[in-house]
């Protein structure tokens, strides 16, 4: 989240799309209804009429897969009616911004594609830069290579009836939306936009976010109060736990994972480590390379030397062009190339793609470690239906992991307030922190390194250890510290002082820091997140900033690029949500996006910090597959003509490929019927730990499948039959729901049908049914990897006999 | 009189749950009262998080003699301000519930049933076969002659239910033992 969950309250059009958020993110809902009495109009896109719809101003039902349609119209409908904020379009977007002359976009595709590779060389997409190194602009926006004339060349091709068409939505309905949204481009109007995995789970998952993005900047709707682009995490602590990357192509802080481009840490800083000429542009990643020897300093402590490049050299370093997230992962597991594994907390078995495919691959591994509260399905796999035990030859541990209120530790919500939570009791059993795992196990394979030496064993000897998990410890340790005397301007730190902010981490060994946008949060004030303190001043309490309250990362800041919520001489756009203010020579309110004067003043710098050029990307050169989001269909359409261009889907769309994974052919007449899964109020995710509390299970008993009422009868199915659902993947047994509140879509003239079925229910359960997944499809977006879950095709008839949901 | 805002809630959620009874002509706000009092009576109080969505809700967790007796929303929290969802409100009998594997637990190749174990049986041998993986797997050099010392044949999964610092240790043994197939939820 660019903002945090109480500043929803700031908006005046709630704009929910790819999110049911009343259901999967409740609390979220209360500052959505707090935003309506206040007279906001809140907006529901979404194929199924929920909760949320209910709760909402109106609700567009819209074809699985088409959100880039419907932003793209809303684009070219923002920009037909001028609706856009010229000043901060001008000031504070790239929009003005010269694009090369060899960049172009022909049927489909941009320049630089390799059809070979599906990757795109991305040279082309790049600015003019004058004499100086500097970007050559047009403020009058009339250079047809400007980027503001690209987009709307890009566009123009979206215009409503072929939008209305792909989409499925009304011509009314698309109207009604796109100016309540449009409406938002005044400098005291302002609109928020809610996403989920309704907009992460295709192969266009990051254009249709980046879209929503470029569309909030037309408006002037990022940095300001009630704005922002909203991520509305879904797991516990997958901000954080994506802070500290547990993730191949990442080290914690957002550093690239080093590859074989990068031999050495002087490579990899060079290519990591953006350079601008712009004075006024901070061009924050210009500090990365303190950040990542803070880092090496804080895993190999004096083990890491500047001679020794802090131990770079240690660090396992991926291929470039081989594909390693989790959905490749067990695509070579299942083709036996990877032997044995932990799985913590975590319900592959179902919670990703065609899981026949994950189940199968499990039982080819020699040896798995699970750390669960619950047996899941993962955990049990060796005895799952259609398996012979005597035949998996897997060695099972299965580690009981201790519940969040039997430990101490900090978790980051998504408004990234970083939070403590105190252990209430000693765990139950013999059950233990999965943290307290990983350092026993670590701490033995380090003693059989020490005793037996091995394969490689330098970073094993040198990584810094520890003797047990402590909580407090990490804590202070992902802080940073002084590893030696230093003094930074006028003020002395003794070697061990906690580094006070980010500002002070160096690249030259002096700090320590396990993850740079948490530093802060434990200075010598003490452990900040354990803050419980309501504080603040009038300012901060008219917009709900809660200052001192837990700590937010970066640096406290409430609201990110806060900078862009004022005008080139510090005064809010809108005086009565301020955000921050320049008054009398200082800044007040949030936290600002750095010290720097307004832009206006000599030593004022641009809002966007994180950008090299300090601007908002209306154009993007920083995804693989396209610096302006593009409409492309699923990996499986119902449809076989795409009326924007001649390629079908994304050119770059990652696809894993085996003997058990296929997919339907464009418009493939077996499979006529659009399938979505989602998730329930009362269960989560995979259903691992909701299904074993039994109140939950209670009120969410069994697998169901909502069905239009047209459909239904179409099918000849009634309500409270079980039915079939069947892809390309396999069959899945569900109780048919037959509901108003899915819609038959007209799209390209035809009925199309969409169906919607819950994921979260397992074998190991009785009777409850069986994984959703079994249905869905191995392919993903090709920037994040994230598999397509929301739009694949699928039959259903009525089931001859129950087996799954037989009590 | 001072009325914490927290006290405030308790006494207006008495009131409230009496008002059902007291329209039938009954009036148990005093026996409801007491009831209430009496669950959490003695109770130490911690402050915790659910462990689902990341609304972060923050809860109260009332434990006594060492047993977690019940959970409530904790209405200091500014973004739920007390309130939760029902799973959330199923924060207590989550943390109790019998499912719950309590002990680790052992199963063999081609065996039909766990064996429980200790702890110190299942973290030596992990540590044993993470060895054994490691030293048979570890490629130092690739096909072009690139050092890249890592091992391909070992993976890890999880876990957005990590705490921060649990995620900071995990990063760290992975990256030391130089496994590359590391992912999260974070990628569903």
């Amino acid at each position: 989240m660019t903002q945090h969950w109480i500043d929803i309250k700031n908006a005046d059009v709630v704009l929910i799309m790819g999110s049911n958020a009343a259901e999967h993110h409740p609390i979220s809902f209360k500052w959505v209804l707090a935003a309506k009495d206040a007279g906001a109009t809140v907006i529901h896109v979404d194929p199924k009429f929920s909760r949320t719809s209910a709760r909402s101003d109106f609700h567009v039902p819209l074809r699985s897969g088409t959100d880039i349609a419907f932003l793209g119209g809303l684009l070219k409908y923002i920009l037909e009616k001028e609706l856009y904020f010229k000043e901060y379009v001008t000031e504070y977007t790239n929009a003005s911004f010269i694009i090369s002359e060899g960049f172009t976009f022909k049927d489909g595709l941009f320049s630089g594609f390799d059809a070979g590779t599906k990757t795109y060389d991305r040279k082309s997409w790049t600015f003019d830069k004058d004499e100086n190194g500097l970007v050559v602009r047009d403020k009058t926006l009339q250079h047809p290579r400007c980027v503001y004339q690209q987009l709307k060349k890009h566009y123009s091709r979206y215009d409503i009836g072929t939008v209305s068409s792909i989409t499925g939505v009304s011509k009314d309905n698309l109207l009604k939306v796109w100016d309540a949204v449009g409406a938002t481009g005044k400098p005291d109007k302002v609109a928020t936009m809610m996403y989920a995995l309704g907009w992460t789970q295709h192969t266009v998952g990051v254009q249709n976010i980046r879209l929503a993005a470029m569309i909030q900047l037309l408006l002037g709707n990022v940095g300001v109060a009630g704005g922002g682009i909203n991520a509305m995490r879904g797991e516990p602590n997958v901000q954080g736990s994506t802070d500290h990357a547990l993730l191949y192509d990442a080290l914690p802080g957002y550093h690239p994972v080093p590859t074989t481009a990068w031999a050495t840490l002087a490579d990899y800083l060079k290519a990591n480590t953006p350079v601008t000429k712009d004075p006024k542009s901070v061009n924050w990643w210009q500090n990365r390379p303190k950040y990542v020897v803070s880092l090496l300093k804080g895993w190999f402590g004096d083990a890491a030397t500047a001679e020794n490049e802090y131990g770079y050299g240690w660090l396992p370093k991926i291929e470039p062009n081989v594909e390693y997230a989790s959905l490749f992962m067990f695509d070579k597991m299942y083709k036996g190339k990877i032997k044995g594994g932990f799985i913590y907390g975590h319900n592959p078995a179902m919670s990703m793609p065609n899981t026949h495919k994950i189940r199968k691959a499990l039982t080819n591994l020699d040896w798995l470690v699970i750390g669960e509260a619950h047996e899941t399905e993962t955990c049990a796999f060796w005895r799952q239906p259609g398996f012979d035990s005597k035949n998996v030859k897997t060695e099972v541990f299965m580690l009981p992991s201790c519940q969040r209120g039997e430990k101490d530790g900090t978790t980051s919500n998504s408004g990234r307030w970083h939070m403590w939570h105190y252990k209430g009791y000693e765990p139950m059993g013999v059950s233990k922190p999965m943290g307290w795992m990983v350092v026993e196990i670590m701490k033995r394979v380090k003693a059989l390194y020490a005793k037996d030496g091995g394969a490689f064993p330098a970073p094993i000897q040198n990584v810094e250890w520890y003797e047990q998990y402590d909580p407090d410890f990490m804590a202070k340790k992902i802080n940073g510290q002084f590893t030696r005397d230093v003094t930074v301007g006028d003020k002395q730190y003794k070697k061990g002082d906690q580094v006070p902010a980010f500002p002070m981490l160096t690249a030259d060994g002096a700090t320590t820091s396990l993850c740079w946008v948490y530093t802060g949060s434990y200075g010598a004030a003490g452990n900040l997140t354990k803050r419980r303190d309501h504080n603040q001043t009038p300012m901060q309490a008219k917009i709900g900033l809660f200052p001192n309250y837990s700590w937010a990362w970066p640096v406290n800041r409430r609201i990110i690029y806060n900078r862009a919520s004022v005008d080139v001489n510090g005064k809010p756009y809108n005086p009565a949500k301020t955000v921050i203010a320049w008054e009398e020579g200082k800044w007040v309110g949030d936290v600002p996006d750095g010290p720097a004067p307004p832009m206006a003043d000599p030593k004022g710098v641009y809002p966007f910090i994180m950008h090299t050029e300090g601007h908002g990307q209306l154009f993007g050169p920083g995804r693989v597959d396209g610096p302006f989001p593009e409409h492309y269909e699923p990996a499986e359409t119902p449809i076989t003509v795409n009326p924007f261009s001649k390629q079908m889907s994304n050119p770059c769309m990652k696809v894993a490929e085996s003997d058990i994974d296929a997919l339907a052919k464009n418009g493939d007449p077996r499979f006529p019927i659009v399938l979505t899964t989602y998730s329930l109020t009362e269960h989560w995710c995979g259903g691992g730990d909701t299904r074993n509390t039994p109140a939950l299970l209670e009120a969410e008993p069994q697998l169901y499948v909502e069905i239009s009422q047209e459909l239904a009868k179409e099918k000849g199915v009634k309500n409270g039959d079980v039915v079939i659902i069947e892809t390309l993947r396999g069959k899945v047994e569900a109780v048919a729901m037959v509901t108003v509140r899915m819609t038959p879509l007209q799209v390209q003239g035809k009925t199309l049908h969409l169906i919607g079925m819950p994921f979260c229910f397992g074998w190991t359960t009785p009777g409850c049914g069986d994984a959703t997944n079994r249905l869905t499809v191995s392919v993903a977006d090709p920037n994040t990897r994230i598999p397509e879950y929301k739009a694949c095709l699928c039959n259903l008839r009525k089931a001859d006999k129950v087996t799954e949901l037989q009590r | 009189m001072g009325i914490s805002r927290r006290g405030f809630m308790k006494l207006t959620g008495a009131g409230l749950a009496c008002l059902g009874l007291k329209d039938l002509g009954l009036d148990p706000r005093p026996a409801a009262a007491y009831a209430t009092t009496l669950r959490i009576e003695g109770a130490k109080e911690f402050q915790s998080t659910c462990p689902f969505c990341s609304c972060g809700c923050s809860i109260l967790m009332f434990v006594k003699d060492g047993k977690f007796i019940s959970s409530e929303g904790d209405p200091d929290y500014p973004v739920s301000e007390g309130a939760l969802c029902p799973k959330g409100a199923a924060f207590h009998s989550m943390h109790v519930s019998h499912h719950r594997i309590l002990k680790p637990k052992y199963r063999a190749p081609g065996s039909d049933k766990w064996e429980e174990k200790d702890w110190d049986f299942v973290l030596d041998r992990i540590a044993k076969r993470v060895k054994e993986t490691r030293d048979r797997d570890f490629i130092e050099k690739n096909d072009k002659g690139q050092t890249v010392n890592r091992v391909e044949s070992i993976f890890h999964l999880g876990t957005s239910q990590m705490d921060n610092e649990e995620c900071a240790v995990t990063h760290q043994m992975l990256r030391s033992l130089g496994v590359v197939h590391m992912d999260h939820q974070a990628r569903i």
